[in-house]
């Protein structure tokens, strides 16, 4: 619900309509009576969640957004979409036949048994494993944690998330340089872009000091 | 680079070079193949990665067949 507010300046000359502002909020604070949303009383948003029932059911209002938005006229979201940030694009590859390439997943490809507990679901962490010498994911070494996906295909081969098969080869015949002896996985499902941001800003930092040239990030 | 099924969210979240997968519970598969058909898809898959990462771009670029 956009409110009309008169700006207020922001000197000196502001301080009498500011102060009007402030005044009977901290009075109501003052006195321990309920305050309301922050665009009701005019402080700054603390991110701080209230419970309450909406005067019309949800379906009404998402139509009448909808219409609003058809109609091209303003309207105000319930669920503002997280920031996704943008980079610029790293160099090509140079010398591919001489490229240290790393895998990683949000696949949520682990060994078998998920030995260090990656949720399905809105993931924590991040595992690292060692596929030194390892050339194929079978049924029996690997499996995915994933819960937002029918597991069966990644359970028979890993794989068909992970490539690591046909990297392999890749390796033997001289294709690429190396396959990372790493591989970096996560569940992608439910999991907060802020947690994702965190444990690709550490990913990236141990790829680098590895001499990393390239990773192929797989997701499903 | 960006090997994923749902390219557009993979747009949204800012991927640079993208190749499309085959399906969400097996990218780089396809249960309904043969073993060794299936091996041959997913290297396909693999080296147009490899092509993406060798190639200079400019923006964010899917990479289709």
């Amino acid at each position: 619900m956009p409110l009309r507010k008169k700006a207020i300046k922001n000197n000196a000359a502001g301080m009498r309509g500011a102060v009007a502002k402030m005044a009977p909020l901290a009075l109501k604070l003052g006195k321990g009576e309920p305050v309301g949303a922050s665009a009701e009383e005019g402080y700054m948003p603390n991110g701080i969640r209230v419970n309450f029932f909406e005067k019309k059911r949800g379906s009404a209002r998402a139509v009448d957004m909808l219409l609003k938005k058809l109609a091209g006229k303003p309207f105000e979201t319930e669920y503002p979409m997280p920031n996704f940030d943008r980079v610029a694009p790293n160099p090509a590859v140079k010398d591919l036949a001489h490229a240290k390439i790393a895998l990683v997943t949000s696949g949520g490809i682990v060994p078998k048994g998920n030995p260090d507990h990656i949720e399905s679901s809105s993931a924590s962490h991040y595992g690292e494993y060692d596929i030194t010498g390892v050339t194929d994911l079978t049924e029996d070494t690997y499996e995915t944690a994933h819960g937002g996906y029918d597991p069966v295909y990644a359970n028979q081969d890993a794989d068909r998330v992970l490539p690591i098969d046909v990297l392999r080869d890749m390796e033997k015949e001289g294709v690429i340089g190396e396959l990372h002896h790493l591989f970096y996985t996560t569940v992608g499902n439910g999991t907060a872009v802020a947690s994702a941001k965190a444990f690709a800003a550490e990913i990236g930092r141990k790829l680098k000091a590895d001499g990393v040239d390239a990773v192929i990030l797989t997701s499903t | 680079m960006h090997i994923c099924t749902v390219t557009p969210i993979s747009m949204t979240v800012g991927a640079n070079r993208i190749v499309p997968a085959i399906a969400i519970p097996h990218p780089l598969g396809n249960p309904a193949l043969k073993k060794d058909e299936e091996k041959a898809l997913r290297r396909k898959i693999v080296m147009k990665a490899l092509e993406a990462l060798t190639t200079e771009v400019d923006g964010q670029t899917i990479f289709e067949d």
